[in-house]
């Protein structure tokens, strides 16, 4: 009964990393940008959230402004200072996306103040429901399951079934000639980057909603996405959702099971303490193995 | 003497002058900064031999400085409680003992990440090197025995002969005088052979290969001196501020570390002391006007990656890029 | 080379700035949590403060308050330290909400000859041998409210706890305290990290684990976090804790999910003297809440303060101890007295979380727990 509740919370956790790694892994895929600031819009989408759905008192009115205000966020970002970027070295991404980071956090620091803010479920997805098997599991964490599957699937149809999927596959293969073939790139990049934008965002309310809205909520998580794509195979959804599920599982097992390992040959506390500290070097050793044994990642096509 | 030597050469100035006159004038807080200012140079220093020179894109030497940082706090801690480290000894508080430890804690650390990051290129650097960093920020967390996630105090600064150290002045010329030492072996480095090649394996590792020299003891050994320096720095921060914790290890700092690269110039000698001392200032004078300087400091970093690559130093000696 | 003299002109007005003059009274340097997950206590700890200052009128003019946010974070609060007592020569220290903060400032600064009040972490290595003449706890020894709670536990007839707090010496303080005088048997001990905010696995766990009660520890951000999940989780299993667990700036943000639990506490809005009636009127008067436990801790520390201004000098440092040591103030507390390592001597209560009639959410005594509380380290500290 606890394996099976904490397989959940595994589950739970991996999908909200999906969501997130999905845009970093598609904007890198395709743009070859590395955008330390998708932490950022992921902390933008919560806040999005949190003031509409205070203000209207409706929920779904939040989920859906987070979409909209991160990925139009991130459409304005792309056009105005990312797009100058694409042909820069990684350093240059890496410091313009970091001073973005700083400019977003300490801006939302400073509209909406240093005080956390908390959002309450709406009725209809509180509580708890008798899963078969007698487990009882928080209806909202089911939903955040539920709504990652769906962004899965619906990113798979997406770039295997339209005609937009078709141009992203062709800009990741190769850019010039797709730009030669006629396709707006400028116009396919910002839209590629909105999209990825609009899923952190989502992630960012749907977390934000059990835990809570603040200026930083985006860093660990990002440094986890990066985590998720470089085992996935940058560039890849398919190895963005592999690469998720894994990191949540391990993370959450090792948290819940390391200590109690550990408690064989330590006191209890020591062993409690270590063992959530190794649960999240496991991660990290996880991602060296695979680095070590296919440095493409487990999806990756080039090395 | 180039231009941009002499620009270099002026920028120690202005930061040992700044102490000096700030000590004269009897503001100790100000001599405080100049220290921050000078360590987190020295810290930049030593990413930037291997980032500037080397191209190595690390963005985990957060993992160095900390190391740095812990070397000198345990054995400053063991000391003072006159506990056993190893085999009989309880470390020390001496600070021309606990400097050469925590380089070689630091570059006994780089060797295996270095030597597993290099198998890897480009992005993958970046987040390999994040990754290690990460692994070393959580042990330091699930550590009771130094203080896990609060980090641990020592309470009182380490020893240095001939000099009080808990003076700010007297520690500050402590770290003024290592950053100019450092400096001139940087210097030094970067024009011996092996700094040669170090730069030819950046602009075109296949060709350095073609030439006959294996790139990779070349990187290898960059990035662990990079990682000695930079550990070096971890440990008269720890000083400076009389506690470690691992925030030290964090990756913010690690960004932090490349920012004071940036800012001055990366791949120039001085660039390094130029950003820090910039960063010192921004964060007291604009930290001073409003608490949320660190917009103004996001926006400065954009403009001088959008619009000057070259950093402070790039603008000064009228040089766009480094060759 | 318009950027280098504009550093060079930045540098030598900082380096020249003319000294203010000294002000007449005491400086006193506040550093506290003014921003992410723990700014509630940090905030409630300043304005407590601020309105004892305000209400002694004239008196409180002679105390020259800088305030600095910690972020939370124990390398920011040593630099402010730092600064404060370089830079700002501040006579006094106060206001550190956390004691992982604590422990990196207070021995660092009592070493540098300053005072400190503490309006709340008081770890236990500060209190036995690690205790200083310049060094006093105005709210409580970390043990106990928790102390309190293990007492409860027994009364309650609670046999099967699941004990849970975040990994820093106030949590491991905390579960001691517990255990010090509850009698039956710990389930689970389970150390959670500072700043975590979900707790699904540790949820999982306690489910799982057959308790009869949850005794937690979760202050600020971390308690509302994981008082939603827990109740959206479906557990039955009762929660009791430490006043700060369901403070009243935890209260709000939870909401119902709290209503009923049982708690500890030194003070409690509903505590029946004057002094009390008027600070918690003039607090929800002057910031439209309720205050918090922090809030009455640091209006206490402030008053503590303003006491042994009337009697003593600053500058003369053993003069002004011995006035501290006096606690000759009107505590909001009822009762209130130093011990030898001077830590309070105070009554702690039971607690439960009601609703009053205009739906605020709040806290209200049901039974006092125990009685002229010192510490269980006093007799180790040696001054």
């Amino acid at each position: 009964m606890l394996l099976a509740e904490q397989i959940l919370n595994g589950l739970q956790y991996g999908m909200m990393l999906f969501l997130m790694a999905a845009g970093l892994t598609l904007v890198f895929g395709v743009m070859g940008l590395i955008n330390l600031a998708h932490g950022a819009l992921y902390m933008l989408g919560a806040f999005a959230c949190a003031f509409v759905a205070g203000m209207s008192g409706s929920y779904l009115m939040g989920l859906a402004a987070s979409l909209a205000l991160a990925a139009g966020i991130g459409a304005l970002v792309e056009i105005t200072v990312l797009r100058r970027l694409y042909a820069r070295d990684h350093l240059d991404q890496v410091l313009a996306t970091f001073a973005l980071i700083l400019v977003f956090s300490e801006g939302c620091r400073w509209v909406f103040g240093n005080f956390p803010l908390y959002l309450t479920l709406p009725p209809w997805a509180s509580g708890a429901v008798t899963l078969p098997g007698g487990l009882q599991y928080p209806l909202f964490r089911l939903l955040i399951i539920l709504v990652g599957t769906l962004v899965a699937l619906a990113l798979y149809l997406l770039i295997t079934r339209t005609r937009l999927g078709t141009r992203i596959r062709a800009g990741e293969a190769d850019r010039e000639m797709t730009a030669a073939l006629g396709i707006d790139i400028a116009k396919l990049y910002t839209l590629v980057f909105a999209l990825g934008a609009g899923l952190a965002g989502l992630a960012g309310a749907l977390v934000g909603t059990i835990q809570s809205v603040q200026v930083g909520m985006g860093e660990p998580v990002l440094i986890l996405a990066f985590v998720v794509i470089v085992i996935g195979g940058i560039g890849s959804v398919k190895g963005a959702l592999a690469g998720a599920l894994l990191v949540g599982m391990t993370d959450t097992l090792g948290k819940a099971f390391l200590p109690g390992l550990l408690a064989g040959f330590m006191p209890q506390a020591s062993a409690n303490t270590m063992g959530a500290g190794l649960a999240s070097m496991l991660i990290y050793i996880l991602m060296a193995l695979v680095l070590v044994i296919r440095p493409q990642g487990l999806f990756g096509a080039k090395a | 003497m180039s231009r941009e030597m002499l620009i270099n050469l002026s920028m120690l100035a202005v930061l040992i002058l700044t102490g000096v006159i700030a000590h004269l004038a009897g503001q100790g807080f100000v001599v405080t900064l100049a220290t921050k200012a000078a360590i987190f140079a020295l810290a930049g220093m030593g990413l930037n031999l291997c980032l500037g020179y080397g191209g190595l894109i690390s963005f985990g030497h957060a993992a160095f400085f900390g190391i740095g940082g812990y070397v000198c706090g345990i054995l400053a801690l063991h000391a003072a409680n006159a506990m056993p480290l190893v085999a009989g000894w309880s470390g020390s508080n001496q600070m021309l003992l606990i400097w050469p430890l925590a380089m070689l804690g630091a570059g006994l650390i780089a060797v295996p990440i270095g030597a597993l990051s290099l198998r890897t290129s480009g992005v993958y650097f970046i987040m390999v090197t994040l990754a290690f960093a990460q692994m070393v920020y959580y042990f330091a967390i699930s550590w009771p025995q130094y203080g896990g996630d609060d980090g641990m105090s020592f309470y009182t600064r380490n020893q240095f002969p001939g000099i009080n150290t808990l003076k700010p002045f007297g520690f500050f010329l402590i770290c003024a005088g290592v950053l100019v030492v450092v400096t001139a072996v940087i210097a030094l480095i970067t024009r011996s052979r092996f700094g040669l090649v170090l730069g030819a394996a950046r602009q075109n590792r296949i060709r350095v290969e073609a030439a006959g020299i294996r790139p990779f003891p070349v990187l290898l050994t960059a990035f662990v001196l990079s990682a000695m320096i930079t550990g070096l720095a971890g440990a008269l921060y720890a000083d400076l501020n009389r506690f470690v914790s691992p925030t030290m290890l964090s990756w913010h700092m690690s960004g932090e570390i490349m920012v004071f690269v940036i800012l001055g110039g990366v791949g120039r000698l001085c660039g390094p002391v130029a950003g820090a001392g910039l960063y010192v200032l921004m964060e007291h004078l604009l930290g001073g006007i409003t608490d949320y300087w660190q917009i103004l400091l996001g926006l400065v970093l954009l403009t001088v990656v959008m619009l000057a690559p070259g950093g402070l130093i790039g603008i000064l000696s009228g040089r766009a890029r480094h060759g | 080379m318009k950027l280098k003299s504009l550093l060079v002109s930045g540098i030598a007005a900082l380096a020249l700035a003319p000294v203010l003059a000294q002000a007449e009274g005491v400086k006193v340097g506040m550093i506290t949590t003014l921003s992410g997950g723990g700014a509630g206590l940090g905030v409630d700890t300043r304005d407590g403060f601020l309105l004892a200052l305000k209400n002694a009128g004239e008196a409180g003019k002679a105390v020259e308050l800088i305030i600095e946010d910690d972020q939370q974070k124990p390398d920011i609060a040593v630099q402010i330290a730092d600064k404060m007592i370089q830079s700002d020569e501040v006579d006094l220290l106060t206001g550190i909400v956390w004691s992982n903060l604590a422990m990196a400032v207070v021995p660092a600064a009592v070493a540098q000859e300053k005072f400190y009040l503490s309006t709340n972490a008081a770890p236990s290595a500060l209190a036995g041998a690690g205790c200083n003449p310049k060094y006093f706890s105005v709210s409580y020894q970390n043990d106990n409210l928790h102390e309190a709670a293990g007492a409860y536990a027994n009364q309650a007839g609670y046999g099967k706890a699941f004990i849970m707090a975040p990994n820093y010496p106030a949590g491991i303080d905390s579960l001691t305290g517990f255990k010090r005088f509850y009698e039956g048997e710990v389930v689970n001990e389970l150390y959670t990290q500072v700043g975590q905010t979900d707790f699904a696995g540790e949820i999982a766990q306690i489910k799982a684990s057959g308790a009869d009660t949850v005794f937690f520890f979760q202050p600020g951000g971390m308690g509302i976090a994981f008082i939603k999940q827990y109740a959206e989780s479906g557990s039955e299993i009762p929660l009791i804790g430490p006043g700060f667990s369901f403070s009243q700036d935890v209260l709000p943000a939870v909401g119902d999910a709290a209503l009923g639990a049982k708690n500890s506490g030194n003070w409690s809005p509903d505590l029946e003297n004057e002094a009390n009636k008027a600070f918690v009127a003039g607090f929800e008067a002057e910031y439209g809440r309720l205050p918090s436990l922090y809030a009455a801790y640091a209006y206490d520390t402030a008053n503590l303060l303003l006491s042994a201004m009337a009697k003593a000098d600053i500058n003369d440092a053993d003069a002004f101890r011995a006035a501290l040591k006096e606690a000759d103030f009107a505590t909001v507390r009822g009762k209130f007295s130093f011990g030898p390592n001077q830590h309070p001597i105070q009554d702690i209560y039971m607690r439960e979380v009601i609703k009053r009639e205009d739906g605020t959410l709040t806290n209200r005594i049901i039974d006092k727990a125990l009685e002229d509380r010192s510490d269980a380290y006093a007799a180790e500290c040696q001054m």
